[in-house]
């Protein structure tokens, strides 16, 4: 009895050690940052998220444009990214025959192993100038000068490149995610929807989908922190230039990219201490996206289980 | 400056691989059987140098129980680890500032190789090679000239029909040597560059689209007609990009190579003061292409560990008189006898131990 008493302390305390690493280890990273972007943060204070400003040879750091450029680029990917990878999922698990959704599936997830680098070759070479002949130019020349989203001239790296290669890209973390939700969803609830006359597709729309919303939103949460964080492809695409676009054909610039970017050059202090509050900003930024996520599907979830 | 990896991986395949040029020395053996014996260098920094740095350490390693281990992290991070004594050298297409010499007091600054940069240019029509010169080329990557047939542009090239085209500017987003030297040369040549942008790995770009490392220019303007980029040299003549030929002070228009960056090192005396942080930029004399520039080692005046010290001495000596055809090889330009002597001199100059011995006369 005695051993077992002595075994159990140890056991929690161990598993308390381990539970505590991990806040801890952000604690350490999140001080770390500060500390370094300290010179940052005193020179420049909230202008520093307001300033649009990138002079490393002036001493002058604003870091609106990435922050833009990184929110907007990824909302673009999570616009396209969404519709088709939940489509994806409701396809693999409501319609498609079994001996086509095991290799579809499997496709999708081979997509997700790609690394990034040879997305963003890729994006280089083959979607960039397909998008710029076929979407771009079109686009801008028919509806370039009604809307200004899509004005030109289109140069082909640009914010909306970046968004297309991104949702590309997080297209099958967000389908094997969803795939996994929907087909965790009860058969009874299905086969109680055909037995009341629902078709399938209302059986998939209005039984399985409203299910399985708190895990959907989990899987476009990941898609879109992986959009969010994303350096080697984006920073291949999107045009690097540190304004605030006004059209979608227009370069713009990524927290993640000009950290990528300048880092390894950088030796000026001022100049490091910025980039270190880009990181920082990035860590708030995926920080605050996840904490709204999280609220998002625990209010989901509550109103669900009180229906 | 980057240019590709797999060139200094097929340079050390081959070296490794054939070996057969130089016979080995019976002794060669012997000395790689005594592995665990070798003296161990660690540098980080330029990763312009990088693909010489490999196949000179490589052939070094050959018949010399000596490993360099060098980091291409860039030339800022080599700085950086230089300074703070993490690294045993450090190798900097920028040299270091006087901020950042007086952080470093023993630090030895000296130039190793010159390259250039290429202004490179996507004119399909164009058949001979565009003609430039210094306030032109920074009015273009200030966006004062837009188009390819503005009057100043014509005049420069009274032979060759330029289109009526938009000027697009592609410039390097990653903090590269190749930046700094480019950005150096506008500065010197145009008070407004100096003014509006200025010097550095990374500036603020008045116009332009950003890319990743050579290739990623390379790419962009290949992708759009007129355009316009800046890319290392090496690269420019390995991928057979069309290169402007920029005009130099004697009022010569030379397309960048090798050659006429040597032309540039001819150029160059010793100064009296000592000071090798020395400027290739637009130098006097015939045939010398102007935007061309030093890629620096950065060496302490006094080591403490005598084996390191002596390895180090001894491998860059031999990189400097011995190395110069594997550099030339690789389309590096080699410093020139003058110069040479100058580096020599202050690299047997190192000290080691608690003695502070002249490095070469240890065991």
């Amino acid at each position: 009895m005695l051993r077992w008493r002595h075994g159990d302390g140890l056991y929690r305390g161990l598993l308390w050690v381990l539970g505590a690493a991990v806040p801890l280890l952000f604690v350490a990273l999140l001080a770390r940052l500060v500390g370094a972007a300290l010179p940052a943060l005193r020179r420049f204070g909230v202008g520093f998220l307001l300033g649009h400003t990138w002079d490393p040879v002036a001493g002058q750091f604003g870091g609106l444009p990435f922050l833009v450029g990184t929110v907007a680029s990824s909302l673009l990917a999570l616009l396209l990214a969404v519709p088709l990878a939940i489509g994806l999922a409701l396809f693999l698990t409501e319609l498609a025959p079994r001996w086509l959704a095991t290799p579809v599936a499997f496709c999708a997830e081979l997509l997700a192993a790609v690394p990034s680098v040879v997305y963003g070759l890729w994006g280089l070479f083959v979607l960039v100038p397909w998008l710029r002949i076929h979407v771009q130019e079109p686009l801008a020349a028919s509806l370039g000068d009604v809307v200004p989203l899509v004005r030109g001239p289109a140069y082909g790296v640009s914010l909306f490149s970046a968004g297309v290669l991104l949702a590309i890209m997080i297209v099958p973390y967000i389908a094997a995610v969803a795939r996994e939700v929907l087909a965790a969803v009860p058969t009874a609830q299905r086969e109680a929807a055909l037995a009341l006359g629902a078709t399938r597709w209302e059986t998939a729309w209005k039984v399985a989908m409203p299910y399985a919303l708190p895990g959907l939103f989990g899987a476009v949460m990941l898609g879109l922190g992986r959009a969010l964080g994303e350096t080697m492809a984006v920073t291949m695409v999107i045009g690097n230039r540190p304004e605030i676009p006004v059209s979608l054909f227009q370069p713009a610039y990524t927290l993640a990219s000009v950290l990528a970017n300048e880092f390894a050059e950088a030796t000026d202090d001022l100049h490091l201490a910025a980039l270190m509050e880009i990181g920082l900003l990035l860590l708030l930024l995926t920080l605050v996206v996840n904490v709204v996520a999280r609220l998002l599907v625990w209010r989901v979830a509550r109103r669900w289980r009180a229906a | 400056m980057r240019p590709r990896r797999w060139i200094a991986l097929a340079a050390v395949a081959a070296v490794a691989a054939c070996g057969g040029e130089p016979p080995r020395a019976p002794g060669a053996l012997r000395q790689e059987s005594q592995g665990s014996g070798a003296v161990e260098l660690t540098g980080a920094g330029s990763t312009f140098m990088y693909p010489l740095f490999a196949r000179w350490f490589a052939a070094y390693a050959e018949h010399h129980p000596v490993r360099v281990n060098y980091q291409s992290i860039g030339s800022g991070g080599g700085i950086r680890q230089f300074l703070e004594g993490t690294v045993d050298f450090g190798a900097t297409d920028v040299p270091l500032s006087d901020a950042e010499r007086a952080r470093a007091p023993g630090a030895l600054v000296l130039p190793v190789v010159a390259g250039s940069v290429a202004i490179t240019y996507n004119l399909p029509q164009i058949k001979a090679p565009l003609r430039l010169d210094g306030p032109t080329l920074a009015a273009i990557f200030l966006g004062v000239i837009r188009r390819w047939d503005d009057p100043r542009l014509r005049a420069l090239n009274p032979g060759l029909a330029l289109p009526a085209r938009d000027i697009l500017v592609v410039h390097r987003t990653d903090g590269s040597g190749t930046t700094a030297v480019f950005t150096a040369y506008l500065s010197q040549q145009s008070p407004e560059w100096r003014q509006r942008v200025g010097q550095g790995t990374s500036v603020r770009w008045p116009v332009g689209l950003g890319a990743k490392g050579n290739e990623g220019v390379t790419n962009g303007v290949r992708q759009t007609e007129g355009a316009v980029g800046y890319v290392e040299q090496i690269y420019a003549r390995q991928n057979r990009l069309p290169m402007a030929e920029i005009r130099n002070r004697a009022g010569e228009f030379v397309a960048p190579s090798r050659e006429a960056v040597e032309a540039a090192l001819a150029t160059v005396d010793v100064p009296a003061n000592g000071d090798l942080r020395l400027s290739l930029l637009d130098r006097p004399g015939q045939g010398v292409y102007p935007i061309a520039a030093f890629t620096f080692l950065l060496a302490r005046q006094h080591m403490d560990d005598c084996r390191k010290a002596k390895a180090l001495v001894e491998v860059f000596l031999w990189a400097l008189t011995d190395g110069d055809a594997l550099a030339r090889e690789l389309g590096y330009a080699p410093l020139g006898p003058a110069l040479d002597r100058a580096v020599q001199a202050r690299l047997r100059s190192i000290t080691c131990g608690p003695q502070r011995q002249p490095t070469l006369s240890t065991r």
